[in-house]
């Protein structure tokens, strides 16, 4: 698949159809299923606190995702996090929030992540500051998930600003978005998936998915849309620790749907997080047969140890061993300046 | 008025409808409006609109009035100010996921949408960012001079 490498991290041959040097529009759209993960940013300025978090997943993850200011927490940029991961070659999904920033800002930081080699973006709303740790910061919402699309494929495609003024190199890179099947309104999901798909997205990440009847409802709405063909799909997909956290999640996170049957299952078992880690193997075996789905996405928040284990017993990899700094000893995977 | 606003999106056909007759009317008085000229007309029509759109729809003045293409549910009184659509927050009980006492100003939006001719289609329509500039202006003028194909 990545025989023209020429240095990990550096860009690949952009291949007839693609849109990105990166790997992960490669894995997708050789029909691998693919296995993302979410990094969780340092609340600290070191850079070693970032590479430490990425080596968890060295082996089982074919792109991680820098969050940006997700929960409106702060923590370290995802741009900074993007900065330090393609340094060493790893394929991070830069996260861009409407909520901090506008599109002025927005636009300079889509150049500047594919400049230093992101080449993938996932284009969030971002969630309101009432739900962090700065509820009396000013909210931005210039933008939102859909008009961010728009922007990053105008400057991608047609070259130039949302103002109009032209770019002379455009960001060559994948777009993404999020989508949440389990939140109201259920029967328009599908609508708004089309929608972005529309606006410019090629793949999705879903919000986490307890309830694989309810996504196999919304997975057949895409199809009958006509969309399975347009967009790659993700699932989100996380381990539980215990009963008591899946209430809390399912009470105080927006957008969260957890099952009751979910809740009795971890409630029952004798190890609570073992039983949670078998849930999460159990839905991925489950999600990889249902026509359109082409990956998980694990968001193992704060158990980010465990997604290795995950993914080693779910099987998914099928042998495969995504690409790490490190796996190919003769690489020299030091970005050099040119 | 919040109970006026679910009103209005419970109401959303005849609205539209009179939206429509109200609109071919403004550009029936489009002579007449430049004859005043338009520059002139701005605050007083912009403060009619105010009156009008606030007691109906919560009306944020955006300048850019979409009512028709979200069920005549105002996108703007979304607090991430989403008109494309409901984010992934939306509360088991169709509730804000910011506001938790308001319902999702989509999931109005869309019940709105299914009781006008062609609104479940226009809910499809991407929406491209909002001008900043124009919040506080008519959007009713804008309208007109948009049909009747003269910049604004």
């Amino acid at each position: 698949m990545f025989e023209d490498e020429p240095v990990p991290g550096y860009p690949l041959p952009i291949r007839a159809g693609h849109t990105s040097p990166g790997r992960f529009e490669r894995v997708l759209r050789s029909g691998q299923f693919a296995v993302t993960t979410e990094l969780d940013p340092p609340d600290s300025a070191d850079p070693e606190d970032v590479y430490r978090r990425a080596r968890v997943f060295d082996g089982y993850v074919d792109a991680i995702n820098a969050t940006d200011g997700s929960g409106a927490n702060c923590h370290m940029s995802s741009m900074a996090v993007c900065a330090l991961l393609t340094r060493v070659g790893y394929a991070p999904v830069m996260q861009i929030s409407c909520r901090d920033k506008n599109r002025i800002a927005i636009q300079g930081d889509i150049l500047g992540a594919a400049a230093m080699g992101v080449c993938n973006l996932l284009c969030l709303t971002g969630d309101g500051v009432q739900a962090g740790d700065h509820p009396q910061a000013l909210p931005v919402f210039d933008l939102d998930c859909m008009s961010l699309l728009e922007t990053a494929r105008t400057l991608r495609d047609e070259h130039h600003f949302l103002s109009g003024r032209k770019i002379t190199y455009a960001p060559r890179v994948l777009l993404g978005a999020a989508e949440n099947p389990f939140a109201q309104p259920v029967e328009w999901r599908a609508r708004r998936l089309a929608k972005k798909v529309a606006a410019g997205a090629q793949f999705i990440q879903t919000q986490w998915c307890y309830d694989v009847p309810l996504l196999r409802r919304f997975m057949r709405h895409v199809e009958d849309l006509g969309l399975l063909d347009k967009v790659f799909i993700l699932v989100g997909v996380g381990p539980l620790r215990s009963a008591k956290s899946a209430e809390w999640i399912r009470t105080h996170v927006p957008g969260v749907h957890i099952p009751d049957g979910v809740i009795k299952r971890l409630a029952g078992a004798a190890d609570s997080a073992a039983e949670g880690r078998q849930l999460c193997i159990d839905i991925i075996q489950e999600i990889r047969t249902i026509k359109g789905v082409h990956g998980v996405h694990v968001m193992a928040y704060r158990q980010e140890h465990t997604v290795a284990e995950i993914i080693e017993r779910s099987g998914v990899l099928n042998g495969r061993k995504p690409w790490s700094p490190g796996r190919d000893p003769q690489a020299n995977t030091n970005r050099m300046a040119s | 008025m919040y109970a006026v606003r679910k009103w209005s999106v419970r109401h959303a056909r005849g609205l539209n409808t009179l939206y429509r007759a109200l609109e071919v009317v403004l550009v029936a008085l489009h002579p007449l409006f430049r004859w005043i000229g338009y520059r002139r007309l701005e605050r007083p029509v912009a403060a009619v609109e105010r009156s009008v759109k606030g007691l109906l729809f919560d009306c944020r003045m955006c300048g850019q009035c979409i009512l028709s293409s979200t069920g005549m549910s105002c996108p703007m009184n979304c607090p991430k100010n989403l008109r494309n659509g409901p984010c992934g927050g939306v509360r088991a009980n169709g509730h804000c996921e910011v506001r938790p006492e308001m319902k999702c100003v989509w999931v109005e939006a869309v019940a709105g949408a299914v009781r006008i001719p062609g609104g479940a289609q226009a809910l499809q329509e991407v929406q491209v960012a909002v001008d900043r500039r124009l919040q506080g202006r008519s959007s009713w003028l804008r309208v007109v001079r948009e049909r009747v194909g003269e910049a604004s």
